[in-house]
């Protein structure tokens, strides 16, 4: 059990790791994650860059729906955005890696903006909608404007290097994830502890009152718009450079709904919520499939039903966390903390 | 000019079965502020049932179409117990979200069930296409129409003159004041659920009739969206009016504009008019805005 | 001078008229209430003044600068801190954070600052914490509760929460709707002297809706009376109090014992 959390000035109070119990436990997560390279196989460590991309995505859309309450349905779209401007910038102008992850989250956000400038008239279900038809647009465009995008065939790209070195693997390129991911979340947390992250939090509780207490909406709501959809683009340039190809098929109306499901099931407004749902989000359909591996030799016929069967069990995820855990996973895991907090008492 | 005309009316064909789909929407979310992501899925779901009380069940169409109807009440009253109902007070985000999961549940469960081959409807009306001069409308799309503008009429006349027409109405329009005097809110709710699902599975018969069933067959709900901020989010006569002038919009654009784009215009045309309209009105042709008080 | 300035303001929705052709002014360091029956228009005012509204027909100047079309975030700024008769807390944060909201016109962070935070972002905050802490939290007495969620306080303790967030504001005059409506008679005796505290003090101007009329003899300086959107009287508590037509207004044709208008006429 630990007691006597008192502080001797406010610094200390609003750190972000405040007893060392906390820093150690940090300290072991970092140690952990730099050593999982080294000791985990190429499919572990391509799921873990797949999570790396997600989790940066996911980070994005919770300060725009969760914190900031402006429902997206669009956030794939931008991803899409970010990919294609990195491939493009890429193999036409030869930019080199380090600057188009920047580039992309610019391009991303520019358009984020467009997208996001009606919103100060708009509420709601309306702009849901909204950014339901720009993440349709925006899907016919990927398709149709072939001179720039490679139409369905899409565009190929080579690998990226950094200083000199080849980011041609899973592992090498497992390091640049794991340090975008980092300052994203970052950055993100910090946004939280200032005044404009408060801002975010009152437009999404209060918009009326929030502006009489001088916040001016229109600008808060377009820097929502603008983080969020630069951290879409961010992880649009991770994904391509990662994968190396990009068509227009990887970013539907369903990849958006994925990033959705993600801060639902980890939390809404929680920026650890984001982290645990998109590692939960990605890592389940895996599960599914492999579990379903399993049961090929007894029937033959099982693989034939994971794709609906990872449907129904992503569907059944968002109503179920809904209906009876409306925080999500982050909640789940701030009670086990109070639990081993207080152990061995319950109060 | 014959092509103009063709399209137009062939447009106006397929804008009654938006009218329909629509309406069914417009109830849902006039009785309980939901919007039903899911519309598109109860109408494949529908329509599935339909091909399997014909199929399997070797049920002629009358029965068929009719023990279709019950299902489908009885899916829309299951799920408006079970999950909606606890949603109630909920975050637009979470009521968005659940029933787009649900909609994912129910597109799995049809794979499943069904698998993800076409399937296609035995002959219910007659082949001979109708033809009006030059122009020629398909038989499929030409009944669906007329029972679309029929089903379309009964829930009109449902809802102005019938009781229980009357009692929902009353709920949308202010539930506590319903409450207090003796309507069942509750069972109100349960109610536009039942009939939205109907409306939907009415539409999704008359598109599967038209093209086929596959469990995607539901992705033409979200078609559904930019009709209803045309139309106004809470009006029904709005929605009815919008699911003309969009399918009339949609077939015209792809008519005249797919040769350019290689396709697929007719999908996104819809939503470039509904990006103008919230552009202009944010709240839609007919939609009302809200007072809000402090 | 006067602080604030409402000119034959009128306003209407869907054509009902709400308010029509009110103007008073109110002077500095005054304690300033607005009172009448249900639906008489007099958070309509204060919306009016904030710039949740927009009048039809009139103006409203603060310090003689005519803000009747200026953006409510920048009226905010200029110095018009609110509190609302429905609390309007921000629920998903705590009271702490609720109150260094109230703060936010002034403060620089910015976006870029923000994402960063050590530094500039990170001066600032302590900065902030510290005045809220001493200033606010101290003066209201509500260290104990300062990081619980408001959802989970007490009614009376939002409504104190409500009140730190609007002096976080740091405003030259401060609107207040029904700030002890709801409450019991301990809360309200609290509530009464946080307000004439602020007043005498901060030298802080106050214009307050109340129904309580033992609050409103007891701590304001001038009363306006409002019926059905306009405007009945204006003058010293005591005066109003005798005015033929306030007292219509409220009783009807017979007069109230004593001539005075019942504590609970709302």
């Amino acid at each position: 059990m630990r007691i006597g959390d008192f502080k001797a000035n406010y610094v200390a109070d609003e750190a972000v790791f405040k007893t060392p119990t906390v820093r150690f436990w940090m300290g072991i997560l970092f140690a952990a994650l730099l050593i999982f390279p080294f000791v985990a196989g190429n499919y572990w460590l391509y799921m873990a860059n797949l999570v790396g991309v997600a989790i940066v995505a996911a980070v994005g859309l919770n300060i725009l729906t969760g914190f900031a309450g402006q429902i997206s349905l669009g956030h794939a779209a931008f991803v899409g955005i970010g990919a294609y401007t990195a491939a493009i910038l890429t193999t036409r102008l030869g930019v080199p890696f380090f600057l188009c992850l920047p580039l992309s989250g610019l391009s991303a956000a520019v358009f984020g903006l467009i997208v996001g400038g009606p919103s100060m008239r708009m509420k709601g279900l309306y702009l849901c909608i909204a950014t339901l038809a720009a993440q349709v647009i925006f899907e016919f465009i990927f398709v149709h404007w072939e001179s720039m995008t490679g139409g369905i065939r899409g565009i190929n790209l080579p690998a990226p290097s950094v200083l000199g070195i080849s980011l041609d693997n899973e592992f090498k390129f497992y390091f640049v994830t794991l340090a975008v991911v980092v300052i994203c979340v970052t950055a993100t947390r910090n946004i939280f502890r200032s005044r404009v992250g408060r801002a975010f939090i009152a437009i999404r509780d209060r918009d009326i009152s929030a502006e009489l207490m001088g916040i001016n909406l229109f600008h808060y709501k377009m820097y929502a718009f603008g983080i969020s959809s630069f951290m879409a683009g961010v992880a649009g340039c991770l994904w391509v450079n990662f994968l190396r190809t990009v068509t227009p098929e990887h970013f539907p109306l369903i990849e958006s709904i994925r990033y959705l499901a993600m801060i639902i099931v980890g939390g809404l407004g929680s920026v650890l919520g984001a982290i645990f749902g998109a590692i939960f989000m990605t890592l389940v359909p895996e599960i599914l499939k492999n579990t379903l591996g399993l049961l090929v030799d007894a029937f033959p016929q099982a693989m034939g039903y994971l794709f609906p069967l990872q449907q129904i069990v992503f569907g059944l995820l968002i109503v179920v966390f809904l209906v009876f855990e409306p925080h999500g996973l982050a909640e789940m895991w701030r009670r086990l903390k109070d639990y081993f907090r207080l152990w061995p008492f319950e109060y | 000019m014959d092509i103009f005309l063709q399209l137009l009316v062939s447009g106006f064909a397929v804008g009654g079965v938006y009218a329909l789909i629509a309406l069914g929407f417009v109830l849902i979310y006039k009785a309980t502020s939901i919007i039903n992501f899911a519309t598109g899925e109860f109408m494949m779901i529908g329509a599935y049932f339909f091909y399997s009380f014909m199929i399997y069940m070797g049920l002629p169409a009358i029965p068929a179409f009719i023990g279709v109807m019950a299902c489908a009440a009885l899916l829309g009253f299951m799920v408006e117990r079970l999950v909606l109902r606890h949603m109630l007070g909920q975050p637009t985000i979470s009521i968005v979200m659940v029933t787009i999961g649900l909609s994912s549940i129910l597109m799995g469960i049809a794979d499943m069930v069904w698998g993800s081959d076409f399937r296609s409807f035995p002959a219910i009306v007659p082949r001979a296409p109708l033809i009006i001069g030059e122009i020629v409308v398909r038989s499929n799309l030409f009944y669906g129409f007329v029972l679309a503008v029929a089903v379309v009429i009964v829930f009109a006349l449902l809802f102005k003159y019938a009781k229980v027409g009357i009692a929902m109405r009353a709920t949308a329009a202010d539930q506590s004041a319903s409450f207090s005097m003796g309507i069942n809110v509750k069972a109100m709710f349960t109610l536009s659920w039942a009939f939205g699902a109907v409306a939907a599975t009415l539409g999704g018969i008359i598109i599967g009739n038209i093209g086929g069933v596959h469990p995607t067959l539901g992705h033409i709900g979200l078609k559904i969206f930019p009709v209803v901020i045309l139309g106004g989010l809470d009006s029904i006569g709005g929605a009815v009016l919008a699911g003309f002038i969009m399918g009339i919009i949609e077939n015209l654009a792809g008519g005249y504009l797919d040769p350019y784009f290689h396709g697929g215009v007719k999908d996104v045309a819809p939503f470039v008019v509904l990006v103008l309209i919230l552009l202009i009105k944010p709240y839609g042709l007919f939609g009302k805005q809200e007072i809000e008080r402090l | 001078m006067s602080l604030l300035a409402v000119k034959k303001l009128s306003l209407s929705f869907r054509g009902l008229q709400v308010l029509s052709d009110v103007s008073f002014e109110v002077v500095p360091g005054e304690v300033f209430a607005i009172i009448g029956p249900n639906g008489a228009g007099k958070t309509s005012i204060l919306n009016s003044i904030s710039g949740f509204y927009h009048p039809d027909e009139g103006q409203i100047f603060f310090e003689d600068q005519d803000i009747t079309h200026m953006a409510a975030h920048r009226r905010a700024a200029l110095g018009i801190g609110r509190t609302f008769q429905n609390i309007a807390l921000y629920r998903g944060m705590s009271a702490l954070d609720n109150i260094k909201l109230g703060a936010h016109s002034h403060l620089k962070t910015g976006l870029l600052a923000s994402l960063c935070y050590w530094g500039p972002a990170h001066r600032e905050e302590m900065a902030l914490r510290r005045k809220v802490e001493e200033d606010i939290i101290d003066f209201l007495e509500i260290e104990a509760i300062r990081k619980l969620p408001v959802g989970s306080l007490a009614y009376g303790l939002q409504k104190r929460v409500e009140l730190g967030r609007a002096l976080a504001m740091r405003p030259k005059i401060l609107l207040m709707d029904e700030p002890v409506t709801g409450m019991n008679a301990e809360e309200t005796e609290d509530m009464a002297r946080f307000i004439l505290d602020i007043n005498e003090e901060h030298n802080m101007t106050i214009v307050l809706i109340e129904h309580d009329m033992k609050v409103i003899m007891d701590i304001s300086d001038r009363v306006l009376v409002l019926n059905f959107g306009q405007k009945l009287a204006e003058g010293k508590p005591e005066d109003v109090q005798q005015h033929p037509q306030v007292i219509k207004a409220y009783l009807g044709e017979k007069k109230a014992r004593n001539g005075h208008i019942p504590s609970a006429a709302r």
